[in-house]
């Protein structure tokens, strides 16, 4: 994918500031959006995510900043002055209209011929899957499949920027999986520059090009999907997105820290020796004994068992470590390694910590 | 993909600029139109007080006068008697009326349901005149008061009875609506726990129906309060605070000390909206929390005695309103009872109010049509135009709906007087509106504004709050959204709202009773002459007139609406199983 990666720029925001009588949903908010990008707002709730999309859509107003898209300045300019179409979590599908009146709907507006308005239509509804669909009533459709005629509407008058508000979230699991992956298919298919909102990490994780992490009305980190989760530059990131094990340790020398009485080797970055710091280390930043002996390897521990969470294909232990004092760390195993390594209440545990993996952050 | 070549052209400045003007311009509109039919109406009643007779300015002279007057003391104390006996009387029936109907098994609910409401069919007139049938001096049923140590029914007790008769539907309204929000879970648990039903309905039922029966108590109040026509017409010699009012100005043509004693009469009107505006707000909390609703069982006794309640309760009501309608076909109540129309010929012309029905009709026909047009507009353009984020117009939206609010806690006859006070100044430019058919229009408008609002409010609340956005995305301007999606879908609301302002309009007597014209006499209205001209057959004849033209009315909205719905409205009825 990195061949046909898009350089053109689509959309800018420099410095956008909005504020809610003396709340601050969002604070000098800087962004750049590329041409044909999937781009993901994540973030928990009340972080300013929707607020964001919402400001770039032109249905809140910010208080300070500008918005740039496709090199025009539309910071002030009213939602219907705006290229983009938009696709929000309630589907907002026009209940006494048939589907096909409603992906009409921005088309008859621009006084296009009858003919060329079904030949539309037709397109989209093939295109979301649901052809046949069109006399019948959004009342008539499931929730996934209002969703895509949703989604066909916001796509009909070939909007340059797509922005998708949660539009997942009304969904059951089985469905909300599906409908990720089609969208993905779409939006690669067309080419049309997208960002979505949502607070589930693991949807931005999946389907995007690149994460936007938010907290508190502030970007905390932009990267792709892989770099965010493997390289976090804050302890938000870091815990909000995937689960990580977060230790209090302090710092003994060079890229050596304490944990209770042992002492853990990670990567060094000049931290004072005596200051206290978090470790942050993902449940599978582990080597355990199926992979060969761990005799020798550095960040060598042993722990007892002290429970056992079953997730499908994989098991998460909760591990009380000897000579941690009293801090326990969650183990990612394989449902094999599981087995294999008999995993179970009260067993006893060596593994190895993967030290370049683990993330230290300075406490305040 | 044919994805790029498909984009349309953006909309021009134009029509962006056009769609701005509508948006903002329809809140400015309705602002003035509130504060103009309204605000200063009211403003200039309380300027008023603080004249003399001739004009100058007097300060509270006025008021000192009034309170240290006898006629005071005996009206204020008189209204509240009547008002606090007519809510003991109205509210504890309504109550086991509603609690009937939700929360047991009896037969045929929606035709109780039905009967309860006749009143509000009806003027407040036509209790009145029916106990004066019943109980009056010639009374068929007069020894009946006699066993309960009355002399008369004149006075108290037949104010009393014919408003709990007028006043009966709405607290079964609000009764209904307070028991219909029950978790079925509570009953469980206490069934789990062996509960006794008496307790179950002490620390379940009633406590739940709480806000209810506090809010149908201070309707009921606020109106009794309130009320003129039946003090008038079954009052005798007990004054209260509403015919003081209609003494001073249509009697004595004392605007200025009608407007002292208006004001008095706004003051408990006030006090009980706002309690009641608390208490609701309260009553939101409890509804928000998702419960599943309650299912009666059958319960042999139980049914069986609320089944006789409410079978007598219907029976009363349809005395009342079958005496009325049966002393206006006879000649002479009760000594000659041969069939006759000559009330509603001879009888209307006699008194010169043959044009009154006709009047009423087109009055009603323009509320119905207007009001409702314009209820909906306003409530849609505070609600979904989203003038709340605009920096030059959002101090508008809080302002628009309090002054929406506001006609609830104003009595009709303060606002009549408001009206007068206001429109027949030689310096208002207005002034040409007084004495005409649009007047009482747009008095009928404002005084029944605030339910309709509230309907209108709640229709547009449950639509999605996207769907502006989702147009404004797709380029098309919101009005074409609001004819093509807006309207449509909360059709049987606006019907509501117009069948409301209809037979409010038609049924009403406050606020136009000072408006009114030999021209533009209206139905209501004129039931009050001819009872004072002794024609108490005419008068009969006159409400039943009313209360079959607001049946008929009611009848064919419904017809009217089963026909849209079956018609344009297939979506409602295609639900996805």
């Amino acid at each position: 994918m990195q061949l046909n990666k898009p350089t053109a720029e689509a959309l800018r925001l420099e410095g956008i500031h909005k504020v809610f009588g003396s709340f601050v949903a969002l604070q000098s908010v800087d962004l750049t959006i590329e041409r044909g990008e999937l781009v993901c707002f994540v973030g928990p709730s009340g972080c300013g995510k929707t607020t964001l999309l919402r400001i770039i859509a032109g249905l809140e107003t910010q208080t300070r900043g500008r918005v740039i898209q496709d090199g025009r300045d539309v910071s002030s300019a009213p939602p219907a002055a705006r290229d983009y179409g938009i696709v929000f979590q309630s589907y907002a599908l026009f209940p006494n209209l048939t589907i096909r009146d409603n992906v009409a709907y921005g088309l008859v507006n621009r006084r296009r011929g009858r003919a060329e308005i079904d030949a539309r239509v037709a397109e989209l509804l093939k295109l979301v899957g649901l052809a046949d669909s069109g006399p019948k009533y959004p009342a008539q459709l499931s929730g996934g499949q209002q969703q895509r005629i949703a989604l066909a509407r916001a796509l009909a008058t070939a909007p340059s920027l797509l922005l998708l508000d949660e539009p997942l979230s009304a969904l059951d699991a089985k469905e909300r999986e599906r409908l990720r992956g089609e969208i993905r298919l779409l939006q690669r298919r067309l080419g049309v520059t997208t960002i979505l909102v949502t607070h589930d990490q693991e949807e931005a994780l999946s389907m995007a090009d690149r994460v936007v992490v938010m907290n508190h009305g502030v970007i905390e980190q932009v990267g792709a999907p892989l770099e965010v989760y493997e390289r976090p530059t804050s302890p938000f990131v870091a815990d909000f997105i995937g689960k990580v094990n977060v230790l209090s340790a302090t710092c003994v020398g060079d890229g050596r820290y304490r944990v209770g009485r042992v002492e853990l080797a990670a990567g060094a970055n000049g931290i004072a020796q005596g200051r206290p710091v978090r470790l942050y280390l993902r449940p599978e930043d582990r080597v355990l004994a199926d992979s060969g002996p761990l005799e020798g390897r550095p960040n060598l521990l042993q722990g007892t068992v002290r429970s056992v969470d079953f997730l499908g294909t994989y098991c998460l232990a909760t591990i009380d470590v000897d000579g941690f004092d009293g801090q326990s760390m969650l183990v990612y195993f394989s449902l094999n390694q599981a087995l294999e390594l008999e995993v179970r209440e009260g067993a006893r545990i060596p593994f190895a910590l993967r030290g370049e993996r683990v993330r230290v952050f300075q406490l305040p | 993909m044919s994805a790029v070549a498909q984009r349309g052209p953006l909309p021009r400045r134009l029509s962006l600029l056009t769609e701005a003007l509508v948006a903002r311009g329809g809140v400015v509109l309705l602002a003035i139109a509130l504060f103009l039919f309204l605000t200063v109406p009211l403003a200039s009643l309380l300027v008023r007080s603080l004249e003399s007779r001739s004009g100058e300015f007097v300060g509270v002279a006025n008021f000192v006068a009034y309170f240290s007057s006898p006629a005071f003391a005996n009206s204020a104390t008189n209204t509240l008697a009547f008002a606090a006996l007519t809510t003991l009387f109205t509210v504890p029936p309504a109550f086991l009326f509603a609690y009937a109907i939700q929360r047991s098994c009896i037969p045929l609910k929606g035709l109780w349901r039905n009967i309860a409401m006749i009143p509000i069919l009806a003027p407040s007139l036509l209790a009145a005149l029916s106990f004066i049938y019943l109980f009056g001096n010639q009374g068929w049923l007069k020894f009946v008061i006699e066993w309960f140590g009355l002399k008369t029914v004149y006075g108290l007790p037949g104010m009393v009875m014919a408003m709990s008769f007028a006043s009966f539907p709405h607290a079964v309204m609000i009764l209904l609506a307070g028991l219909a929000l029950s978790d079925a879970r509570l009953y469980e648990a206490a069934d789990s726990m062996a509960t006794p039903g008496w307790r179950k309905f002490l620390t379940i039922t009633l406590p739940g129906a709480r806000y209810g029966l506090i809010s149908a108590a201070l309707v009921v109040f606020t109106m009794a309060v309130s009320e003129f026509g039946v003090p008038k017409v079954i009052g005798g010699n007990y004054s209260v605070l509403a015919i003081d009012i209609y003494k001073q100005v249509v009697g004595q043509q004392n605007f200025s000390m009608g407007a002292v004693v208006g004001l008095v009469l706004l003051a408990p009107a006030v006090v009980a909206f706002a309690i009641d505006t608390a208490v609701r707000r309260r009553q939101k909390a409890l509804l928000t929390a998702r419960s599943v609703p309650y299912a009666p069982r059958p319960e042999r006794l139980r049914d069986l005695l609320l089944l006789l309640y409410v079978l007598a309760i219907s029976a009363v009501l349809l005395l009342v309103l079958g005496m009325a309608v049966f002393g206006s076909f006879v000649k002479v109540w009760p000594y000659n009872l041969s069939f006759t129309l000559n009330h509603y010929t001879y009888g209307f012309e006699e008194a010169g109010v043959d044009n009154a029905w006709g009047n009423s009709v087109v009055m009603a026909a323009w509320c119905a049509l207007a009001g409702a047009a314009v209820t909906f507009a306003g409530a849609y353009w505070l609600e979904k135009t989203g003038i709340e984020k605009s920096r030059v117009f959002g101090w508008l939206r809080p302002l628009a709906q309090m002054q929406a609010m506001m006609p609830m806690a104003v009595p009709g006859m303060v606002l009549g007087i408001g009206y007068i006070v206001f429109f027949n100044s030689p310096a208002n430019p207005l002034g040409f509106l007084y004495g005409t058919m649009a007047i009482l229009v747009l008095s009928t408008i404002v005084h029944f504004y605030s339910s309709s609002h509230l309907t209108a409010v709640t229709a547009l609340k449950q639509l999605d709050n996207e769907f502006e956005s989702v147009s404004a995305s797709l380029k098309v301007p919101f009005y074409k959204t609001f004819w093509r999606v807006t309207v449509p879908v909360c059709l049987p609301s606006l019907i509501d709202i117009s069948r409301y302002y209809f037979v409010n309009a038609m049924t009403t007597i406050s606020a136009v009773v000072f408006l009114y014209s030999p021209k533009t006499t209206l139905a209501a209205i004129s039931i009050l002459h001819l009872d004072e001209a002794g024609n108490v057959g005419a008068a009969a004849a006159m409400a039943t007139l009313i209360v079959a033209t607001s049946a008929v009315v009611t009848a064919v909205f419904f017809v009217i609406e089963w026909w849209l719905v079956v018609r344009t409205q297939a979506w409602r009825r295609t639900a996805r199983r």
